[in-house]
């Protein structure tokens, strides 16, 4: 798929910091990623994936980057080739993992750091709005 | 008529639902966060609405990725918890009002809003774990005490709706209510938010500031809020934040002038800032 040109709604979004937004051209990007993480809704499924990861994978019709971004678990190499983090949350979740765990792997803290931040209150507003800010 | 008598926002935060589920409510990090919503459960008992519409979105449960409804409302008797990928949550099956919904339906579309007709979903945590927070820990075997019509929307593929756009749907919505000759009580609730971020390096965003203004405005100047546009949310609310175009679609359906009866705001809930406010037309 060719990178669309970006209309002034997708580029006000472009400035801001860490952040992917799921937009139509991603979606129809994503489609075949985010369906076969869908299909692991059903316990059939989730187990004949666990039993061999590559061979289920070659069913869905996923791009060369989305097989190797599944395989190698790379969360935010998902999210760049079209995954939604809901759909996202079905492999995780196959995987016995949390939110908070993929999020903190997605900001390169380990987990008990991010589950401490958000105790103290979250990420901070203060120097993560635009990609101009002077803190980042 | 039908009339709308209350409106309730609360966040919908999945958590909530599985400590529910495995009886953890009183643990330290979670009893503030059950305490917030006393004395909602008491209110909502002496309220006794007859239909809760319910608006919430989807998170890729019902729906996959081959359709993405931007309004939709629930036509069915009758709507199953959603297997999430652990199983149904053990809560009771969510009855319609399928009556009062199709005339819903037909009225709103007549009304230029084109909502999508659904006649056979499952509702997942957004729906169920509102219905928690307001009518308590009900098991699967038990009853919630009102019919229930669900009305997703989307806003997890961008562009969700706008706010100004939710908000005349909560206008249309009340105008479809308010000509049903039936003399249910209804309570609207809108779900979600408040800043939350899942995703990205800036994931664990929060912006306490940020969602108080919010809801202070939900009472003081809504159409304030409806000029939010979707960078501004993401920016400030972070990219789950954009969520709170349904709490804007649940104010469309009050009065101009509201009261606020009740409200509560905690953070972390999960990765989230948890709001709740309740609503009472002035």
């Amino acid at each position: 798929m060719t990178e669309p040109q970006l209309s002034p709604y997708l580029t006000e979004f472009e400035d801001i910091p860490g952040t992917y937004v799921f937009n139509t051209f991603r979606s129809r990007q994503g489609f075949p990623l985010n369906q076969f993480c869908m299909s692991l809704m059903k316990a059939d499924n989730r187990a004949a994936f666990k039993a061999d990861n590559a061979a289920y994978l070659a069913g869905w019709g996923l791009t060369d980057a989305q097989r190797d971004a599944v395989l190698a678990r790379d969360w935010t190499g998902m999210m760049r080739e079209g995954g939604n983090i809901y759909f996202l949350s079905k492999l995780f979740s196959t995987d016995g993992h949390s939110f908070q765990h993929v999020a903190a792997i997605m900001t390169g803290a380990t987990q008990a750091q991010y589950a401490q931040m958000m105790l103290d209150g979250g990420r901070a507003p203060q120097g993560c709005r635009s990609k101009s800010d002077p803190s980042l | 008529m039908a009339r709308i008598v209350a409106g309730v926002t609360t966040s919908h935060v999945p958590a909530i639902g599985a400590m529910i589920d495995q009886g953890r409510q009183q643990e330290p990090y979670w009893a503030p966060i059950f305490g917030g919503f006393e004395f909602s459960k008491r209110w909502m008992a002496d309220l006794k609405p007859d239909v809760a519409i319910v608006i919430y979105n989807d998170h890729a449960s019902a729906f996959d990725a081959s359709i993405f409804p931007t309004f939709a409302l629930g036509c069915a008797d009758r709507y199953l918890p959603a297997d999430e990928g652990w199983g149904r949550r053990p809560v009771p099956t969510v009855m319609g009002h399928a009556d009062l919904a199709c005339h819903i339906a037909q009225h709103m579309i007549l009304d230029e809003f084109d909502l999508t007709v659904v006649n056979r979903m499952d509702v997942d945590h957004g729906l169920t774990v509102p219905l928690n927070l307001l009518f308590g820990d009900l098991k699967a075997d038990q009853a919630w005490p009102c019919q229930v019509i669900p009305l997703p929307i989307n806003v997890i593929q961008y562009p969700p709706p706008t706010g100004k756009r939710c908000y005349a749907m909560g206008q249309a919505l009340r105008r479809a209510v308010e000509s049903w000759p039936g003399n249910e009580r209804v309570v609207v609730f809108g779900t979600g938010g408040m800043s939350h971020q899942l995703q990205g390096t800036r994931a664990g965003f929060i912006n306490t500031p940020w969602d108080t203004r919010f809801l202070d405005n939900l009472t003081r100047d809504p159409l304030a809020l409806t000029r939010i546009t979707h960078a501004e949310y993401v920016r400030e609310a972070g990219s789950e934040g954009i969520e709170l175009v349904m709490w804007l679609a649940m104010r469309g359906a009050l009065d101009e002038r509201v009261r606020e009866v009740y409200r509560f705001y905690h953070v972390p809930c999960s990765n989230t800032a948890l709001g709740h406010i309740i609503l009472e037309n002035d």
